[in-house]
């Protein structure tokens, strides 16, 4: 099956069905797998027990900004290319985009009290952060909004590549400003500067959530073509019957 | 495993984690049906695609 292929939503369908189900068992092990690390991981000197919490937070954080980067590629696909799952794949995200973004902020908040002795801060990487889960909500809600899926998913895109700004805002917030967030350990020029025995569970469940978003992503997007099908026989019922 | 004076705080975080899974999965498993559900009702009362497969076919 070729990429072009996927554009024929039948035969992407006909994909998910043979994938899913391998796609969740590899999520589940994997997740279980990084658990079991993350009990296990040593304190740390600092942040004794608490540190824990960083392997839930650093996964949900990156996907918080994963998906709105493959948001922003499908919106491209629907303005440039017109690809016709592009604006089904930007669509099915945006929930799950948002349910990784409150994560990222909650188990923040949660960390940020025994360490900061405040559970928020109007700093730059929280209040960033923020901006992005205001705008998975206020795409959905333009989605909702928009009857016509067509003119919905141009308003979203032009919407979603606007709020791609965001991104490079939030990933530099911590170097470009002075905040109480600490500054990258993973994802940095000189490599991580986490010991490997937080840096392995933390690599295990950042894999073990980036396949649950392409599990949860991959079956959100088969419910959207579902409902378009169900939208466009709806539409030849309603012709049938005032002819 | 010791989770220190501040286990409240590690438990909820992952108990939440948990929770917002669970009803990410929940809800897209019921969404599915639900459109599988409306797609043979349509093909109980005679609507048909245009490729003549039947509306669930996946």
């Amino acid at each position: 099956m070729t990429l072009i292929d996927l554009a024929n939503p039948t035969k992407f369908l006909s994909l998910t069905a043979r994938v899913l189900p391998w796609l969740a068992g590899a999520t589940a092990i994997l997740l279980l797998i990084g658990f079991y690390q993350a009990a296990m991981a040593p304190d740390d000197y600092q942040h004794g027990a608490v540190v824990k919490i960083m392997f839930i937070h650093v996964p949900n954080a990156w996907l918080s900004m994963f998906v709105w980067s493959v948001m922003s590629l499908a919106a491209l696909g629907t303005l440039v290319w017109r690809h016709p799952l592009a604006d089904v794949a930007a669509k099915a995200a945006a929930p799950i985009g948002a349910a990784f973004t409150f994560l990222a902020l909650v188990t923040g908040s949660l960390w940020g009290r025994p360490m900061w002795g405040t559970y928020w801060q109007w700093d730059a990487r929280l209040t960033s952060v923020l901006v992005l889960f205001l705008m998975y909500l206020g795409l959905m809600a333009l989605w909702r909004a928009v009857d016509d899926p067509s003119r919905a998913a141009r308003a979203a895109a032009v919407l979603t590549l606007v709020g791609a700004l965001n991104l490079p805002i939030i990933k530099f917030s911590v170097d470009w400003w002075n905040t109480l967030h600490q500054p990258a350990s993973v994802l940095r020029m000189g490599g991580p500067t986490l010991d490997k025995a937080f840096l392995i569970p933390l690599l295990v469940m950042a894999v073990g959530f980036s396949l649950l978003f392409v599990t949860l992503h991959l079956a959100a997007m088969r419910n959207e073509i579902l409902r378009r099908r169900v939208r466009s026989l709806q539409m030849m019922q309603a012709s049938q019957q005032a002819a | 495993m010791s989770l220190g004076p501040y286990a409240s705080f590690i438990v909820t975080s992952y108990t939440l984690v948990a929770a917002i899974v669970l009803i990410l999965i929940i809800w897209i498993a019921i969404d599915y049906r639900r459109q599988k559900e409306r797609l043979r009702e349509l093909e109980a009362s005679g609507v048909t695609r245009r490729s003549g497969r039947q509306a669930t076919d996946i």
